[in-house]
């Protein structure tokens, strides 16, 4: 399923995981968000659109602002998976295949 | 890139099955589980300790960012030349406990070879657990450089 793929993709990234750490204890907006980082707002942006996109974040309207919250459900649904637990022994044995052809006489 | 390396882990079950194939030859696939120096290269792991044999025993330690060591230890039950290895693992100081892992090498072709690491777990609990272990730790990554950009801000 894309989906899947997609959100670990979106978790691949060190400061998309940092920003959702960030909104898990509270809504925020996005100016808010991106004041935490020194990254340019347009680059936050695209994270908040790239983590929307896939479920990992939800947006609500509050009057003239938009904010920004986690969706517990996906992120439980996500942590479940074995997914990184597989990409570690992929990186792991795609390195021995390296070393050994290296080695290979 | 493709995805080589396949994860079976039936829900409710206290054991898992790891299956990749190499194109490697099984001896050469077999050696890079028995020399030290082949294991600390893919494994990123030191090897304070590892004899190659039956009642053999194994010792690896690594280093985290943060500086911290974590042990890692088992006993080799079972030895035989590019086909089984069967031994014991283990983190120290982890609620994790014992598994026991049976490795087996198959030759493919001249060049090619499978692997297939059978783990056993005392319960499905400490399974769940152990196959969540590199989320949590993207997790705690993430945790440490907001923390790093929070203290950059104070």
């Amino acid at each position: 399923m894309n989906l899947r793929r997609d959100v670990f993709q979106a978790l691949a990234d060190p400061t998309r995981r940092a920003i959702l750490l960030l909104v898990a204890s509270q809504s925020m907006t996005a100016g808010a968000i991106a004041s935490n980082f020194d990254t340019a707002r347009p680059t936050v942006s695209k994270h908040l659109q790239i983590l929307t996109e896939c479920e990992l974040l939800e947006q609500e309207q509050t009057g003239r602002e938009m904010y920004y919250h986690i969706n517990a459900k996906k992120m439980k649904e996500v942590s479940d998976f074995i997914e990184p637990f597989r990409t570690m022994w992929e990186d792991r044995f795609n390195k021995l295949e390296a070393v050994m052809k290296k080695n290979k006489k | 890139m493709e995805q080589k390396t396949k994860i079976n882990a039936e829900d409710g079950k206290q054991e898992l099955l790891i299956t990749r194939e190499f194109d490697l030859p099984v001896e050469l696939l077999f050696k890079a589980h028995t020399e030290p120096e082949i294991v600390e290269q893919w494994m990123g792991t030191k090897v304070l300790k590892l004899e190659s044999k039956k009642h053999g025993s194994y010792q690896f330690e690594t280093t985290d960012a943060q500086g911290n060591k974590h042990g890692f230890n088992g006993v080799i039950h079972e030895f035989s030349p590019n086909r089984k290895i069967t031994r014991t693992f283990e983190m120290e100081n982890t609620p994790f406990g014992v598994q026991l892992e049976f490795y087996e090498f198959e030759r493919l072709t001249d060049d090619t070879s499978k692997l297939t690491m059978h783990v056993l777990f005392e319960s499905v609990a400490q399974r769940d657990q152990v196959l969540q272990l590199p989320f949590a730790q993207g997790i705690n990554m993430a945790h440490n450089r907001l923390q790093e950009i929070v203290r950059k801000l104070k």
